[in-house]
């Protein structure tokens, strides 16, 4: 299943429209929030609970709320990369290998060394990362974020016993609070500067 | 009590929502603020038992933080009703709970004993002060707004990156897996160091990012240039100190592994960065505002290099961020006054601040004098003692460099301050704004404060320091 969220990341790069974009995080983020349960050994409550939050919140609920973004603002569909999508691909593509090679060189705990957790981890982060800084719209750059977040998540797989039920639930709501704050200030942009683009905010230098 | 102290001003801002006019809710922030302070004073005195199963506890740097956090609370709170009152045209439902929220999750912040609840309360913390920026509406605060928003986000992400690979690295002995600090002091000496190595930068990275230090200060000369001059000193004040407790954790933890030269040289180096960039952008800034940014980006970098000499460096810098923080309240209240009057930053404009708003300039003046560390005022005490800890540990090239960088920053400061507390007011450019006792004495009170600091410090911020100092000096 993480190869198929490796996938998806080399998909994220080389969309070119919003929507797919914001339906290929979707996907992805449902993955993750599945992902754990699949792993354990005993079945038990909170982590259930855990899973069904983050497949609502990032299956459904951040999904249409920047879908609704999106129809608000009636921005153009397309992507608008600053690097194009094959060469940002490639980058991907290279970034992933990196990941596994890296990952490779740590001391992983034993037990853990088969998986391909930590590369996978990695190479989201870095995809999350190529999105931020390559993509100009505001919304794009969201995504972007959310990739990153769910690249985290993916680490986090490791540390199902470390981290407990409550702070993984805050973790959710911080990521849920702090889209809608963003999505709140996407309307904003769009109706002080009539469009997302982010090169239209550098007025504040120096 | 440290439950009281995190709840009560939760529900205030609830208060706050529901209350319709916008005439009087600014008012709910003085008692709020007041029963935080005296709540606080209480805990000081008389201790508080740890709650949650060990999960929130008021530990000696914890009670530090909260205090500076309660103080300048109390001081923008008052101020906010007054600038309030001036801004009464626009809606002021959203501003005053967030900063009631503000108030709750930045001391949860600092009394959180788990890496994973501080996180969660200081991202809280960040969401939570965004809406404030935005205040007026101009497409300049949505440009900071965003910015801050974004460059926030992505740093918190990496820290929880870092704080996950130092939950990894301290699994797999065999024991319970736990992230409290506590836990993860004791089991510091076997923690995995390559993946303890990594968790470090990354946190540093993470925090430093939500602290203000250079290279990845950029959201913070638009944010504090385009938030009201209360939301700025509360962020330069509160929630940059409450990034410095974090990291501040996280090096108890590397020197409890043995760690400590790695982690001390790698804080040097951010601390004088930080402060070269400083120094640089402060050179010929004409935006007043941005210049207290920069300023702040400074003050982060000398409370890190004062943890990465250690030792008598540690006092010192403990000591600053109490004196940083009041001073920021100090500059950014009476910018903010200025900024009213005049309704422009710009030094191009904003001249003979001192004639126009005597309190307010005045203020202005004396708080750059003590921001850069000039005697009598807390500053000196603190930046010398610092220094003092950099030539008694031998870092004398750090200790040079150190001396050198303030001189830079006191004369690119200065020019720009200057130019607007001296000379006569344009006469263009009016507004109505004059000087008035919800917006004066705030500035006055915390000036009085920093004064305090610089001749005397009181025996118990004394003892709650060294206990600080002894609490974080662990050795493997």
């Amino acid at each position: 299943m993480l190869v198929t969220v490796v996938l998806l990341n080399l998909f994220l790069l080389g969309a070119s429209r919003i929507r797919s974009l914001v339906q290929a995080a979707a996907i992805q983020g449902m993955i993750l929030g599945i992902l754990p349960l699949l792993l354990q050994t005993h079945f038990s409550m909170l982590p259930l609970i855990v899973a069904v939050a983050a497949v609502v919140l990032k299956g459904i609920v951040i999904p249409r709320m920047l879908h609704k973004a999106l129809r608000d603002v009636q921005i153009k569909r397309e992507v608008e990369p600053l690097i194009g999508f094959v060469p940002t691909m490639l980058l991907g593509a290279i970034g992933t290998a990196v990941s596994i090679a890296f990952a490779s060189k740590l001391p992983n705990l034993a037990g853990h060394l088969e998986l391909i957790v930590v590369p996978a981890s990695f190479s989201t982060v870095f995809t999350g990362f190529l999105l931020l800084i390559t993509r100009v719209k505001a919304l794009t750059q969201t995504i972007g974020y959310l990739i990153l977040e769910n690249g985290i998540y993916i680490f986090g797989i490791l540390l199902l016993e470390a981290v407990p039920f409550l702070v993984e639930i805050g973790i959710l709501l911080d990521l849920f609070v702090g889209i809608f704050v963003v999505s709140i200030i996407l309307h904003h942009i769009n109706r002080e500067f009539a469009s997302q683009d982010t090169r239209l905010l550098s007025s504040l230098k120096g | 009590m440290v439950v009281a102290l995190i709840i009560i001003p939760l529900l205030a801002a609830m208060v706050a929502w529901m209350i319709p006019s916008n005439r009087w809710r600014p008012w709910v922030l003085v008692p709020t603020a007041a029963t935080h302070l005296v709540i606080t004073l209480l805990i000081l005195v008389n201790g508080s038992a740890p709650v949650f199963g060990g999960w929130v506890v008021m530990d000696p740097l914890g009670r530090l933080v909260v205090l500076l956090l309660s103080v300048l609370f109390m001081i923008c709170g008052v101020y906010a009703v007054g600038y309030l009152h001036y801004r009464s045209e626009l809606s002021n439902r959203v501003f005053v709970s967030c900063m009631l929220c503000f108030l709750g999750v930045t001391t949860l912040v600092a009394s959180a004993q788990h890496l994973g609840l501080m996180w969660v309360a200081i991202e809280a913390a960040t969401l939570s002060t965004a809406p404030l920026i935005y205040f007026r509406r101009t497409p300049q605060s949505i440009e900071a707004t965003w910015k801050y928003l974004l460059v926030g986000s992505v740093g918190i992400a990496i820290a929880l990156l870092g704080s996950f690979f130092l939950a990894y690295a301290s699994l797999g002995q065999g024991s319970e897996p736990s992230l409290l600090f506590n836990d993860l002091l004791r089991r510091a000496p076997e923690i995995n160091k390559t993946w303890l190595h990594a968790a470090f930068v990354l946190l540093m990275v993470g925090y430093g990012t939500k602290m203000g230090l250079a290279p990845m200060h950029t959201w913070k000369p638009d944010a504090y240039g385009e938030a009201p001059g209360v939301i700025g000193a509360l962020l330069a004040g509160g929630l940059t100190n409450c990034a410095f407790l974090a990291i501040l954790r996280m090096h108890q933890i590397c020197n409890a592994a043995g760690e400590s030269v790695f982690a001390n040289r790698l804080m040097i180096l951010m601390g004088l960065f930080s402060m070269v960039v400083a120094a640089v952008f402060m050179v010929n800034q004409r935006d007043f505002k941005r210049m207290l940014a920069y300023s702040s980006v400074e003050h982060m970098g000398i409370l890190v290099l004062g943890v990465g000499i250690g030792g008598g460096a540690l006092y010192g810098a403990l000591l600053h961020m109490f004196n940083n923080g009041l001073t920021k309240g100090v500059l950014f209240l009476s910018a903010g006054n200025i900024n009213l009057a005049y309704g422009s930053k710009d030094t191009e404009i904003v001249r003979g601040a001192r004639r126009r708003l005597p309190i307010s300039g005045t203020c202005f003046l004396l708080g750059f004098l003590a921001v850069t560390g000039s005697p009598p005022f807390g500053p000196f005490v603190s930046e010398f003692t610092i220094l003092n800890g950099a030539f008694t540990a031998g870092r004398f090239w750090v200790g040079a460099g150190f001396l050198m960088l303030l001189l830079f920053v006191f004369i690119g400061m200065g020019s720009t301050v200057l130019k607007v507390v001296q000379g006569r007011p344009l006469s263009r450019k009016k507004t109505a704004y004059r000087d008035g006792v919800l917006t004066a004495l705030p500035i006055i009170v915390s000036l009085l404060l920093v004064l305090m600091l610089g001749l005397y410090i009181p025996a118990g911020l004394q003892k709650m320091l060294h206990e600080a100092v002894v609490f974080l000096e662990v050795r493997p």
